[in-house]
Formats: C-alpha cells, structure tokens, sequence
C-alpha cells in the first residue's frame, strides 16, 4: 500500500503501535496485576490468597505512617530537585555557552560517571563524609574544630547523595535546552541596552525553562521513586516511601499490601507528571530532548 | 533409507546447483548466510558451551551471608569441592531469606537457587510451610553422623520424614563495644541496657533487618522471658528508646563490621563471628553476651529442584571434618560437628559461643512455637518502630 493511499490521521497510530505494544507488555498489564493483587488479602507471612476487599487501601487511607511517608517523599524530592536545579544551570549554561573546541570533552566527563554502577556511586560518600573519611581527614590534617564531625547518616548525607546521582540528568536537560537558543538573542538584547544579567534573566532563562522543568521532572520523580540512598546514606528517619514498598514486599513478605503501596507511589509521581503537563506542556519536554 | 548429507557436501551441491543456474546468486548467498548462522550458533559457540559445560559439571547454586562468612566458605570448602569433583559452585550473598523467598516468589520456581545459607529453625520452617524444601538422602552424606544431636533435632521435629539441610554452624547475637570508649565493667554492669545508655547517644547502632532480634533485646531490656514476651508494648518502646539513640541500623555482616572498624558507631548488637573477625584483624572490639542472650544455629538448605546427588555430595564435602573446621576458624562460628566426637583445634574452642560439650545446654535459642505465631503482626511493628513510628 503507497503512503498516497494511506489516511493521514492513521500513520501516528502506525508508526506508534510497535512502542505501545511494548508498553501495554511492558507497564500496563504488569500494573494492572498490581492493582489486581492490592485487593488481595495476606493471611501470613508469604501467603496470599486471591480476594477482592478494600483492607489495605482503607489501612494507606487511614494510617497516619503512610502519610508522614509521603510527606517525606515529597518534601525530599522537592528539596533535591531545586538544589539540583541551582547546581546543574551552571555547568549547564558553561557547557553550553562555552567556545572551548573540544566541547564534547566536558559533555563526555558529564555522563561519565553512569559508566560506574549507582551503588558503588553512592557507597563512596562513606569514604568522603565517615569519620575515617577524606573530609574530615583533611580538616584533621589544617587542625580544624574537634573532630572527627559526624557527617554521615543524616539526612544532609541522603540529599548530597541524590544530588550526585541525578545532577547529570538536570544539566543534560538545561543544556539541551540552551543549545536551542538562538546566539544573536543574547547580544540584540545588549545592543538594546540591556546589562548582562538583564540579557540572561529576560532572555536566556525564560527560553531555557523547557529544560530547566524537564530536568526538574526528571530530579523529582527519579528522587520520589528511590530507596536505596537513604537505606545506604541515610540514619533512621531518613526514608522514602519506596523504603515502605520495600518494607512490605521483602521484610514482611507481604504483597498485597506491597502492591498497594506501589500503586500509590505511581499515582503520586504520576500525578506529578500530570500537573507538570497541565502547566508546561508535555511538548515542552519534547523540546527539552531536542 | 535417507543418505546423510555433511555440511561440506552440502555447501558443494548448493555450488554446482548455482554454477548450473538452478539458483540466482542472491538465494545461494542467502543459504550460504543461514547456513553459516546456524553453524556459528549450534556447531560453534553451542558446542563450544556445551563442552565447557560438560567439562565444568553441574552448577550449584549457592547464597550466604557475604563478607568474611563467604570468603571461608569459597576458600576451604567450595574452591576444594569443585577441585575434587569438576561441579561449580556459584555464590552470591543476600542479606537475609527474605530476599530470596521474594525472588522465588516472583519467579514461580527456584531456578538459580540451590543451596542457601539458612539462619534456622524460623526460617528452615518458612521454606517447608511454603513447600520449597527437599528430602535429602542422609545415606549419602555420612559425615552427618558427627553432628551435634542438639543440632539436628529442632529441624527433625520440623520435618520427621527427612531433612531439607545439614546443621553447619552456630553463635549467639551479643553486643559489641568499642574498648577505647566503653569499659569492660561498664559494659558488664549494664549487659543489655549499654544499647541505651544516653551517653552514647549517636555512638550506637542495631541490626535493621530483623525484627525477632530487635524484640530479643526489648525483652532483655524489660527483664522479660525472651521465649515467653508477655508485654510487647514496653518491648517496643525500648525500641523505641534505642532508635532515638542509634546512629545507623546495619542491614548486613559487611556493613556491621564497617561501622565498628571506622569508630562510626562504639556499641550495638553484633553477630558473634563478625566480632571475632573484626578482633582478629586488631580493631579494640570486645564482645558480651548478656544473660539470656540470643542463639541461632545455621543450616545449609537444599531448595527444591536442585541437583541431589549433588547437592548432597557438596553437603557432605562440607561436613568433612577438615573443611568444616577450617571454615569455622575462617568464618568465626563454630561447627556444628560434636567436639566431644570431632577435636576441635584450639583456633575454633576460642571462637565465641563454642560449647565443648556439644549439648547446647548453655545457649537459648529462639523457640519457634513461640516466635512464628507473632511474626505478622510484630515484624511490621518493627517497621514502623525503626521508622519512628
């Protein structure tokens, strides 16, 4: 059949199909099945059996433990996403910016890091910030305060931990974003008598936004969805809701209750990529990829 | 009759078949292609698996604890075993059962799980009540004759028709304390109590990952019968009163060892073999076990669908009196081969919770009756308590 003859409004469809074949296999249908299984009932350690009853979504609507969690989830992934925001627009906009000839240099040192494995990445912060560790070795060393300081295990540790990990992602999105800019706006701005900073702040970061909440959507849900920074880096009260996910499936080998927890984690970050959709635009995020 | 072609005889009859102008060259060199495919997969790198497969034997599967406990077991008994046979033992580390229950779980079958390190009689019961457990042929494992009849009989009572695992090792949970900043008598005086001493506040850690362990303790702390808990709230609001306290709940051997080796933590409750590594290699760790501290005995537990005979070789090379000592002098824990059957070299009489006589009498061990039935309903309580719930 010749494209001639093909309605227009159909090719989307076709051209879209293999990749949502591959999502109806791969996250719809297994999200479905964990619905299904939020409404079974477990009667013992690893035992579940089949029942449709409402017991562990009245238990997540009605436990104030559920809610303090995700108020914690929200709150550090709000906290690390603005800190990853200020950090990453930076190298972002020097990267960017930059007449260095070698530019993909600093755009390869910027992905190194994915080459070695997260939780080598993140156990490393305990040769940096232990008691033992370099930092406090190093003030050992000029003689500063009573050492050694207790740096490891708070909450600071679990957000420089996170901010390691997901930075990459933010100024990979800001960059992207900025490199769409076209390079005489700037310059007209100044001709126009605007100062510098001016130029940027009614210039540049408006038209870098798409990146800049690209990237911010990206530090937010990537952050609401982890468990292991604050199970390695973290002391007690340091945790997610995904550590409650963890809890119920692995420690108290209970599934359904798993389930329904993980449903509501997808709902949660979900909905933050509706809100983010309903503001921005998920177009906007097309832009930011380029 | 089918005359038997080779592969040879086949690529010249395609030749001449293309030379004749029976076949388009496009068609011959689409043949040739599959053909080499084929060849490449099944008479190349499958023969070449295959033979290295039959060269390295059966595979088996093997999951433990990780740090030290695994580096004496890949050293005196798996490395020796694969020499003597040709089998392979493949070994990774889990933090705890669960873990492993989870991944079977979601898998619907024990593929790549044989063997696993088993934390006892809670957890051997678990496997069996979930129907992963086997019937090992004891006939094949002689060395079992040298094991502590103490050992043996909590599983036996578990599983009258037949063991699912061999009894291999034993030691207590005591607390651990750093001598440069507790004293002996401090440490004496309080028992179970130095985990909630205020003076150490940011300075004490606690095992995560076990919710019997931590109400263990809650009960020594509230001077209740840990086997016979009659209040579980004053048990978890000592846990309670700890948690305000500790630095950082372990999840792991390796991870308890780090914390006591790098001073990040001075006091918590430790697993009697990893203080003994730790004290081996120079660190000022001493170790207590209060009155009525906690014991636990280990198995080796064969999953169902492994290998047998094989598996049961392995279990046998493992009780070997040579090997099960020189994995208890590099493990930390001692055998659980009978002293008064086996002579212990004077490396593992010092091991902490070493029991010369080889009844046990002395240790308390968890009484599952007790334990299992609770287990849903506390082991989420300690979730929540670690949480700060």
């Amino acid at each position: 059949m010749s494209d001639q003859s093909l309605p227009a409004d159909r090719r989307p469809w076709i051209l879209l199909s293999p990749a949502l074949v591959f999502i109806t296999l791969l996250v719809v249908i297994p999200m479905a099945f964990i619905l299904v299984y939020s409404f079974y009932e477990n009667i013992d350690l690893a035992v579940d059996v089949p029942a449709f009853q409402f017991g562990n979504w009245e238990e997540l609507l009605t436990d104030s433990y559920y809610h303090t969690a995700i108020w914690k989830t929200l709150r550090l992934s709000f906290i690390v996403t603005v800190l990853a925001a200020v950090l990453g627009y930076i190298p972002a906009y020097v990267i960017a910016m930059t007449r260095y000839r070698h530019k993909w240099l600093l755009l390869l040192l910027l992905i190194l890091p994915f080459w070695i494995s997260f939780i080598i990445r993140t156990l490393s912060w305990i040769h940096i910030f232990g008691n033992q560790g370099a930092l406090n070795g190093l003030m050992n060393l000029l003689g500063l305060g009573d050492l050694p300081i207790q740096i490891m295990y708070t909450e600071f540790t679990v957000i420089v931990g996170f901010i390691h990990v997901f930075l990459p992602y933010m100024i990979l999105n800001i960059y992207v974003s900025l490199e769409g800019i076209d390079t005489n706006l700037e310059p007209a701005a100044r001709t126009l008598g605007a100062t510098p900073w001016q130029a940027f702040r009614e210039v540049t970061l408006p038209l870098s936004l798409p990146g800049l909440a690209a990237g911010s959507l990206l530090v937010f849900v990537l952050t609401g969805g982890s468990y292991v920074t604050p199970l390695i880096l973290g002391g007690p009260s340091d945790f997610l809701f995904g550590n409650l996910v963890y809890d119920a499936v692995v420690t108290e080998l209970n599934w359904p209750m798993g389930a329904t927890l993980s449903f509501t984690l997808l709902f949660i970050l979900g909905s933050v990529v509706v809100i983010y959709s309903r503001f921005m635009g998920m177009n906007q995020l097309a832009k930011a990829f380029g | 009759m089918t005359k038997k072609v080779d592969d040879t005889k086949r690529y010249e009859q395609l030749r001449e078949r293309m030379g004749n102008g029976d076949m388009d060259r496009r068609s011959f060199f689409g043949l040739l292609g599959a053909a080499g495919l084929y060849t490449g997969l099944s008479g190349g790198i499958m023969t070449a698996m295959a033979k290295q497969a039959r060269a390295a034997g059966t595979e088996l599967n093997f999951e433990g604890w990780g740090g030290v406990v695994s580096e004496a077991l890949r050293k005196n008994a798996f490395d020796p075993y694969e020499a003597a046979t040709g089998n392979k033992v493949i070994d990774a580390t889990f933090g705890g059962e669960n873990e492993v229950l989870t991944k079977v779980k979601a898998a619907g079958n024990t593929n790549g799980h044989n063997i696993l390190h088993n934390s006892g009689v809670t957890w051997y019961k678990r496997w069996v009540d979930n129907g992963f457990h086997t019937v090992l042929n004891e006939a094949n494992i002689p060395n079992m004759a040298n094991v502590m009849t103490a050992m043996i009989e909590p599983f036996r009572k578990i599983t009258p028709d037949g063991l699912s695992a061999v009894p291999y090792d034993y030691g207590t949970t005591g607390i651990a304390y750093n001598t440069k900043y507790v004293s002996k008598e401090k440490a004496e005086e309080l028992g179970a109590a130095l985990l909630l001493d205020k003076e150490l506040k940011g300075k004490i850690g606690g095992w995560g990952g076990d919710w019997a362990n931590r109400a263990w303790y809650g009960a020594l702390q509230t001077n209740q019968d840990p086997n016979d808990i009659q209040d579980w709230d004053a048990v978890w609001e000592k846990a309670r009163e700890h948690r305000d306290l500790v630095l950082k709940y372990w999840g792991s051997g390796a991870e308890l060892m780090d914390l006591l080796a790098k001073e990040e933590i001075y006091v918590t409750e430790a697993w009697s073999g990893r203080v003994a590594a730790l004290q081996a290699q120079g660190h000022p760790i001493a170790y207590m076990d209060p009155p009525n501290g906690l014991a636990w005995m280990e198995t080796m537990f064969v999953l169902k669908g492994s290998p047998m005979a094989e598996a049961e070789e392995l279990l046998n090379f493992m009780l070997d009196p040579e090997t099960a000592i020189a994995v208890a002098a590099g493990q930390k824990y001692p055998s659980s081969l009978d002293p008064t059957k086996v002579p212990m070299p004077e490396e593992v009489q010092a091991l902490p919770a070493f029991d010369p006589t080889g009844k046990l009498d002395s240790l308390v061990f968890r009484d599952p009756a007790k334990w299992n039935t609770v287990e849903k309903e506390q082991s989420k309580m300690w979730n929540r308590v670690q949480k700060g719930g």
